[in-house]
């Protein structure tokens, strides 16, 4: 953290430490190009795609890793490959749809083809048109392509690193993530729908946002009203060891009632809001352990959703300083009960664009992003239950939270 | 019904429907579909490969008087209205009183400080039927919109 003036060297220093952030970590445009480097082509495991959509060889999605796009296929050999879909001649995109299948790859611009492992093959007219034009001798093949990344899989869910430093996955995870994980995706899924949310905020405030455990049933009257997550409930969370990823659960509660709320006067607990066809809020214990909601996240940019019976992916996507998407894979299992399957299409209404709790998540980063206008060099307070990020069992707490600035201030030299 | 009437009586509707919308009438809107029904949005890359999930997904009358409800009691969001300019139907089929029909709408949303963006378009895949008051009601609105993003929220109904 010595070095942070030399990466941001027109803000006042980044006191060291968890529980505050300057705001212009979430505007400065020198700091965002820093992220793609240090951050998504770092020591880190991004998230690419389903296992399950790239079933049978050749069948290919793209994606992005940051900035950079990337193609992930299932190659001859049944392996994951994953490469920048970026022509290695004049850096044209090499597959601009959002999946298909193929039996290789081929640049549009100069048919330049690629292999489905992204080795670069042929070089069209490579020994030019009767003895005139043409490559140089010296043109190795070899020598030119797209940048691979290592791959991984767990619970189904495709990862690729661009650095020879990351982990291996399960490593780079924690046990106690990779068990959260197979918890949900513990067998075939099988996607429900496909969204994209843009939204009009840096990507960490999202990032911060899912690990916001103090949040949660504050803003969320719908949590809060209906006994989703409140603080009296059972649960907490999870961090891993470096605070990069972390996993909070709230366990379904008994029939006790308590005043937290009202004692403190929230807007969020209104037992005058009813709703005329609660079948939305008809959840059955699935996994059988009682947790009712577990929001995973996996650095620097995946969530795994389970909220009753609403399983979802949501991969966020930085488009500048000031905006990122947010891709939504709404999920259920290939041997859903018809009840099961309905339960989870009217339990989506919780999530996504038009979501009663997300909805409200799509809006808070943008209220930061434009409150913080003005503000680069102030602080935003980070210090709900102390100044760590560990494993703790309460979640009035933003241990989550510090365990994102832990990881990010580490990787970026900040 | 003559098909003329028929077409006229679609329109009729579809005005009714989106007037409440972009007027603030929204607790009028639970009432243009029948009590059991089927209120959907979604994506036509959704509907092409047959994923059934929607960004909204309400089965009953109730459910989307309880979205309206939370609109208006339980969400926070920032202030916001819709233009809807909606086309003209087209009857894809009438059989035993139900009618099959199709309707592009595009919709522009106009922010609370006067920012306004082309927020959707779409086609209204609908089953319609005449109730017992001789009104059209809606069975089964499965609004497909266009594009696959929805900008920030979709918090007032489509």
């Amino acid at each position: 953290m010595s070095n942070s003036a030399e990466n941001a060297p027109r803000h006042e220093a980044w006191e060291p430490g968890l529980t505050r952030v300057p705001f212009w970590v979430y505007q400065d445009d020198a700091v965002r190009r820093a992220e793609q480097e240090k951050i998504f082509q770092g020591p880190v495991w991004n998230y690419l795609c389903l296992e399950h959509e790239l079933a049978n060889t050749g069948d290919y999605r793209t994606s992005f890793v940051g900035d950079m796009p990337v193609i992930s296929v299932r190659a001859e050999d049944g392996s994951i490959r994953a490469f920048e879909n970026r022509c290695a001649h004049r850096g044209a995109l090499i597959a601009f749809e959002d999946g298909g299948n193929v039996s290789e790859f081929h640049c549009v611009y100069h048919a330049w083809r690629y292999d489905l492992a992204g080795n670069l093959k042929s070089v069209a007219f490579r020994r030019g048109v009767n003895g005139k034009g043409g490559m140089a001798e010296s043109f190795c093949l070899e020598e030119h392509g797209p940048r691979k990344l290592r791959t991984a899989t767990i619970g189904g869910l495709v990862f690729g690193t661009l650095s020879n430093e990351t982990p291996e996955l399960e490593e780079y995870l924690g046990p106690a993530i990779c068990a959260k994980i197979r918890r949900v995706l513990h067998k075939k899924p099988e996607i429900l729908g496909r969204f994209t949310q843009p939204m009009p905020n840096n990507w960490k405030l999202y990032a911060e946002n899912v690990k916001d455990t103090y949040h949660a049933s504050l803003l969320h009257l719908f949590f809060t009203t209906f006994r989703i997550t409140r603080f009296s409930q059972a649960g907490g969370i999870t961090i891993s060891d470096d605070g990069a990823h972390h996993a909070s659960a709230t366990y379904a509660q008994l029939e006790t009632r308590d005043t937290i709320y009202k004692d403190e006067a929230i807007r969020s607990d209104n037992d005058a809001f009813r709703l005329a066809d609660p079948s939305m809020l008809d959840p059955v214990d699935e996994f059988g352990d009682g947790i009712q909601l577990q929001i995973l996240t996996v650095f620097p940019t995946l969530v795994l959703q389970q909220t009753h019976n609403s399983l979802a992916i949501r991969n966020f996507v930085p488009r500048g300083t000031d905006a990122m998407d947010l891709h939504w894979t709404y999920l259920g299992f290939a041997d859903d009960t018809p009840e099961l399957r309905k339960r989870r299409l009217k339990q989506a209404n919780l999530v996504g664009p038009a979501g009663f709790v997300s909805m409200e998540d799509g809006c808070i980063g943008g209220f930061v992003q434009r409150g913080a206008m003005a503000a680069a060099d102030e602080l935003s307070v980070v210090e709900m239950g102390g100044a760590e990020a560990r494993t703790t069992d309460t979640r009035a707490t933003e241990t989550a939270v510090r365990g994102f600035w832990q990881i990010y201030r580490r990787l970026m030299g900040l | 019904m003559t098909s003329a009437e028929l077409l006229f009586r679609l329109a009729a509707l579809n005005t009714h429907y989106a007037n409440a919308i972009d007027a603030d009438r929204l607790e009028d809107w639970p009432g243009f579909f029948e009590e059991v029904c089927l209120y959907k949005i979604t994506t036509a890359e959704n509907e092409k490969r047959g994923y059934a999930a929607g960004v909204v997904y309400a089965d009953s009358r109730a459910m989307l008087s309880d979205r309206i409800a939370a609109l208006r009691q339980a969400n926070i969001y920032e202030r916001h209205s819709y233009r809807h300019i909606i086309g003209t139907p087209s009857v894809r089929s009438e059989e035993e009183g139900v009618i099959a029909a199709e309707t592009p709408f595009l919709i522009v949303r106009i922010m609370r400080d006067g920012k306004m963006d082309l927020f959707a378009t779409g086609v209204y895949r609908d089953r319609v039927s005449q109730a017992a008051d001789g009104e059209l009601r809606v069975a089964e609105r499965i609004v497909v919109c266009d594009s696959p993003r929805f900008d920030t929220l979709v918090a007032i109904p489509v």
